[in-house]
Formats: structure tokens, sequence, C-alpha cells
């Protein structure tokens, strides 16, 4: 394999290739557009929220001497007058997952200037979040309705509901906060600011098809972090 | 000769731009459906101890994997960024680990002080 070259510098593969970037005095990471390195690093102090509230989950389910409530019955669906566990939630996974896909062919659609495709995948993605979010009112208020609160359940330790809803509801706000831009930039592709190049808000930067990719990776979190609240907080 | 040469830098750096095949998105979509199946059929057959925990955190840990690497293209990214990105995760594990050992004296006092009664 040949060296590639960008502005004059050549990319090394590997750790080499990270050696010479960092140490290169110029821009570090060669090739990425600024607006994605920073959402890496949104997205990298994003993680240690996430990672704070799944810690603290972990401390306080770990620490209470009272039964933590059976999850798989707490969250289980009547189908016909027959309890069906965690069946919301697998629903919710299935329906995050299906979203995620579809944002990851429009961010490939984008950058082949596929701008019908683009847009049409880009709404899929928000009325798949839409749904997700819908689910999650339901959810709530199911339990709600069931009793749980911040400071106590009937189903067993007190501090279930303070972690379920701190938790997922910070999710869900990602969720809905995703929703909307997904929705913005479904008017931005369908009306081709991408081909106009015409400038964002609060930038002077042209308009690029590369605020997909950006508008993805913000998606694809969301779905990172679904993964493992499903594990830990609904199936463990 | 430099021509050519000039030929092959352009369309190296359109390859650098272009996209992957459909094909691996939608096999790596697949993959996810199939391994949240899994997961959810972890809870479905009641499965229970080490056997529980050890497929949850396998079907959790491939997942993300996959959605990172692909979804969000670090497998394609430079080492520079990667690396960036990946070695503050060692900090959570610490964090995950001092507190392991927290959550544990937690419970002992709790035991001992409510349950038992003290010394």
């Amino acid at each position: 394999m040949s060296e590639q070259k960008i502005d004059g510098f050549e990319l090394k593969p590997g750790f080499k290739g990270m050696a010479s970037d960092t140490g290169s005095d110029q821009t570090m990471f060669k090739g990425v557009h600024w607006g994605k390195a920073m959402m890496w690093i949104f997205l990298l102090s994003d993680t240690f929220v996430f990672s704070c509230f799944l810690i603290s989950y972990m401390k306080g389910r770990g620490s209470t001497i009272v039964d933590w409530p059976n999850t798989s019955e707490v969250f289980s669906l009547h189908v016909g007058g027959v309890p069906v566990p965690l069946l919301l939630i697998a629903i919710m996974t299935f329906v995050l997952i299906t979203s995620s896909g579809t944002m990851a062919l429009a961010v490939k659609y984008g950058y082949e200037k596929n701008r019908k495709m683009c847009g049409w995948l880009i709404l899929a993605t928000a009325v798949g979040g839409l749904t997700f979010v819908g689910m999650q009112v339901f959810e709530w208020s199911k339990l709600i309705h069931e009793g749980v609160r911040p400071w106590g359940n009937p189903f067993g330790a007190s501090q279930f509901g303070s972690f379920f809803f701190m938790i997922t509801g910070f999710h869900g706000f990602h969720v809905s906060i995703g929703v909307i831009f997904l929705f913005i930039y479904t008017y931005k592709v369908f009306a081709g600011h991408y081909e106009s190049k015409k400038r964002g808000w609060f930038t002077k930067m042209k308009g690029d098809y590369v605020e997909i990719e950006i508008l993805g990776l913000y998606w694809h979190f969301v779905d990172l972090v679904w993964v493992f609240i499903f594990a830990f907080f609904y199936l463990w | 000769m430099e021509e050519t040469n000039k030929i092959e830098e352009a369309t190296k750096k359109e390859e650098q731009t272009s996209t992957q095949k459909i094909g691996i998105y939608l096999w790596i979509w697949l993959l996810l459906f199939v391994l949240s199946f899994f997961s959810y059929m972890v809870d479905w057959y009641q499965f229970q101890g080490m056997l529980r925990w050890s497929l949850i955190l396998f079907f959790m840990f491939l997942k993300a994997g996959l959605i990172m690497a692909f979804f969000m293209h670090l497998f394609w990214e430079r080492y520079a960024l990667v690396n960036v990105l990946l070695w503050p995760m060692t900090a959570i594990a610490c964090f995950i680990f001092l507190m392991t050992a927290e959550f544990k004296y937690t419970l002992f006092s709790r035991f001992f002080y409510f349950v038992v009664g003290g010394a």
C-alpha cells in the first residue's frame, strides 16, 4: 500500500500513523471534519454521564438489603390475558435498531449525493425515534399508574423508581432531542441545502453531507446507550 | 508517468471520500437484530446465575462493538481518533471496580447494623 497524503502530509497506517498524526504540529485528526471531531468529543463526555448513572444504579442495587423488583414481571405486558415478559422493551429495542440502520444508510446515500434517498431515510429514522419515545411515554404512564414513584414502589427495593426514571428519562430526553434534529435535517436535505451550500445556523460553515454523518453519530450513540440500558437495567 | 501518478492520486482521494458497500451495513443491521433477539431469549427462557450474566454481557459488548465499528465508522477511522475515544473507557472500568468495592462495604454495613443489630 502506497502512502496517502492530506495537504502534503504523509499518512502512515496504524500506531505509527497515530504517533506521526499526533506529533505533526498540525491538526491531529487528519481528514476528519472539525464538526465530526467535536461531536465525538461530546459523545465521549456523554458516555461518562451515562456511565455515572449506570454505575450509581449498580451501587444502589448492589447495596440494598431489600429484594430488587423482578424486571421481567414489572415490565411484562398482557397479551390476551397471558403476561409476556419485557414485550414492550423488546419492541422498543427493535424499533431503535431499525432506526439506527436507516440512519447508517442515510449517511451512505448522503455521501453518494443521493438527495431523495438520504432524505427519506432520515425521515424514516425520525419516525422510528418518535415511535420509541411514544412507547416510552406509554411505559412510564403504565408504571406510574401501578404506583412506581422515585421514592418507592409496590414491587421491592424503593431505589428502583428513582434509577428507572432518571436513567430512562435521560435517555428518552436524548432521543427526543435527536428526533427534533432529525426532522430539521430531513427538511434541510429535501430543501437541497447541501447542494446549494447554504450555511447552517451559528456557523459560516457551508452545508455539506458530512453534517448527516455527524447527526448519524449522535443517533447511533443513542442506540448504543440503549444497548447498555437494555442489558443492565432490564435484563440483569 | 507523472500523468498516471496524478490520476492514481485523484482516484485515491475519491476512494477516501466515497462510501462503503451497502452490503456491509445490511449485514451489520441483520446481526444486530439477531443479537437483540438472542439477548431477549436470555430473559424468555429465564436463564439464571452466571450463565445469564455472561450471556447478557457477551451480547451487549458484541452489539456495542458492531455499532461503534461499522455504524459509527470507527473501523475505518485513523488510530489517532480511535485511541482518543477508546482509552478513556479504562477510567470507567476503574470507576466500576471502585464502586463494586463500595457497594459491598455498604451492603455489609447495612446487614451489620440493620439486621444483625451491631456489635
